[in-house]
């Protein structure tokens, strides 16, 4: 038999509803390949006896004629979204061992749809991080390498090296300021974040609510597309989701591009950004003119301002979220000399230092006295960052840029400068602000063999045109190339 | 509107903590001073944009908030909840003391 870890979500898929091999076959041989990649650190629980009961499980429906979207398909989930009975971290101490007495409503649809899952993967810790490096579980390991260890970007930063690895058919991310897409990029993967409210956020472990968008990272923009058809709908128990029909963004993928207005935001370049990314982006302009899309130049002028606007509106959200780890409920708890000290040790304890860090922008921002000056100012640059993308869309239906500034970096060479940090999510911090669908392809490798990501943003609820233009760039792109495997 | 510019001191590091319930040891403080007016300092280019008049964005899409029927959606799992707790007694979550 083939190795059925090379394959694609459609193509196991298949392969079980033709019969060649069951859930049970296709769950072994991704365990065997999870328990062979212990170094990469991806997994923080691996829930591998409840992914064999989901497969023969799944093998029984399938005789009975039960068949889900995703039915009997090994998938990983990251660490961020609550899994009933099973410990759900957020890659952070403080939840300790936290075991969700219910489902996160993506999650939910998953399991539904006949997901196999495999287990909870790493991030940075409470999604804050652009490195996965933030994780009190240690730094996860790219599957990319090149003469040392490199992160796999962040915050998604195990979902994105356990699909690059081939240890799962696809997994569950979340994006707050690129945490989908920038990983993605990184590891030659296709990671997609849907319109703001197009996946619930019940369940999901809160860090900036009105950024927080899940997606999937998966091997292609097919698979990404099946994945999010699962994740995506409307749920009344969070209130912004939106009660919108999920298309069929599978048939999507293999549309002609002909006539499709792809605009290039000149601003989208910045200072020591490689020049194979301006390279490697002048192309994928060329691959979609070739493909019979027309370009169109476009001007995004607030875009230099996306990342400090971002830097204020999460923080502060994310102290207002993270106020609920007190202790008291669940989770850890450092008991002090009274209510107040028990609250501060630990919190203090619990929390790492960039989730620290940001709980104190946060507070300062919000603070009597700087509220106006900080946070009221970014929410009035965000109208003017989502004016522009409107006024863009009168001129073009799609965007094209880099996905990143940079390729992935070496493990532990940033994590001392937080702006330089802050500046991996250049690229893509915009379409969260804006609410807006984005997704990486993967589109070459640099000079060093490491895998480079373009970018595309589309209107509001029109994944559609954005899978559409994804699947021409993939296809033009041509991007077969898979880390070797030097893990096992 | 208070200027932002003057930046952080030790002083406020502790106010900003203790609102934050976070403890900070003093030695400590000019440390993270620093590391604050680091980032603050990132933030200041927002002055440079023209704000005036412009409504601030407080959703990611514009949408009404929805309501809900006014009834009770998962009660009675009293156990549940308090299977999480890291201490708890006859039902109840046991808290440090809080009047002395």
């Amino acid at each position: 038999m083939t190795d059925l870890t090379k394959l694609t979500l459609a193509g196991a898929l298949g392969g079980m509803a033709s019969g060649e091999f069951s859930s049970v076959e296709l769950t072994d041989a991704h365990i065997d390949a999870c328990e062979a990649a212990s170094g990469l650190n991806a997994f923080i629980t691996p829930t591998f006896d409840l992914a064999r009961e989901q497969a023969k499980a799944s093998d029984d429906r399938r005789v009975k004629g039960e068949v889900g979207r995703l039915e009997g398909a090994p998938l990983g989930m990251k660490d961020l979204f609550c899994t009933e009975d099973v410990k759900t971290t957020a890659a952070s101490k403080i939840l300790g061992d936290f075991k969700p007495p219910y489902e996160s409503s993506v999650s939910a649809n998953m399991k539904a749809d006949g997901m196999v899952m495999l287990g909870k993967l790493n991030l940075d810790q409470f999604a804050m991080g652009s490195a996965n490096e933030t994780s009190c579980f240690g730094p996860v390991i790219n599957p990319w390498r090149n003469d040392e260890d490199l992160v796999p970007g962040g915050s998604s930063g195990g979902s994105a090296a356990a699909v690059a690895a081939d240890l799962c058919l696809g997994a569950t991310a979340t994006d707050t300021g690129g945490s989908i897409r920038q990983p993605a990029g990184f590891t030659g993967t296709v990671g997609i974040k849907p319109t703001y409210g197009r996946c619930s956020r019940y369940g999901i472990v809160a860090f900036a609510s009105s950024l927080d968008q899940a997606g999937p990272i998966a091997k292609t923009v097919e698979d990404a597309a099946i994945l999010l058809e699962s994740m995506a709908g409307y749920d009344p128990k969070d209130s912004t989701s939106l009660n919108e029909p999920v298309p069929d963004w599978r048939a999507a993928c293999g549309q002609s591009v002909k006539g499709l207005r792809v605009g290039v935001p000149r601003e989208y370049t910045m200072d020591g950004m490689p020049k194979e990314i301006e390279k490697l982006w002048a192309e994928g302009v060329e691959w979609m003119r070739d493909a019979g899309a027309e370009i169109v130049d476009v001007s995004l002028p607030h875009t230099k301002y996306a990342l400090p606007v971002y830097y204020v509106v999460a923080p502060a959200e994310a102290s207002s979220n993270l106020a609920r780890y007190d202790g008291m409920r669940y989770g850890m708890r450092v008991e002090g000399e009274n209510l107040a000290d028990t609250y501060e040790r630990t919190r203090t304890e619990g929390f790492g230092d960039e989730v620290r860090r940001r709980i104190m922008i946060g507070t300062y921002v919000l603070s009597a006295g700087y509220y106006d000056a900080y946070y009221l100012r970014a929410q009035k640059v965000r109208t003017k960052i989502a004016a522009d993308f409107r006024n863009a869309w009168e001129t073009c239906d799609v965007l094209l840029t880099p996905t990143a500034p940079s390729a992935a970096f070496p493990v532990g060479r940033k994590i001392n400068d937080p702006v330089q940090m802050y500046l991996n999510d250049v690229f893509t911090v915009t379409a969260n602000l804006a609410g807006l669908p984005g997704i990486s392809v993967p589109a070459a490798l640099d000079g060093n063999g490491l895998p480079l990501g373009l970018q595309l943003i589309g209107k509001a609820l029109d994944e559609s045109t954005v899978f559409k233009a994804a699947g021409a760039l993939e296809k033009a792109a041509g991007f077969t190339a898979k880390p070797s495997k030097w893990w096992s | 509107m208070a200027e932002p510019q003057n930046g952080v001191s030790s002083t406020d590091v502790k106010k900003i903590a203790r609102l934050a319930r976070l403890h900070v040891e003093d030695a400590q403080c000019g440390d993270i001073a620093d590391d604050l007016n680091g980032i603050l300092a990132w933030i200041e280019q927002l002055g440079e944009v023209d704000v005036d008049g412009v409504v601030p964005m407080t959703s990611a899409v514009a949408m009404t908030a929805p309501m809900r029927d006014d009834v009770v959606t998962t009660g009675g799992i009293r156990d549940l909840v308090l299977a999480n707790a890291p201490k708890s007694e006859d039902g109840f979550f046991v808290v440090p003391r809080s009047v002395e």
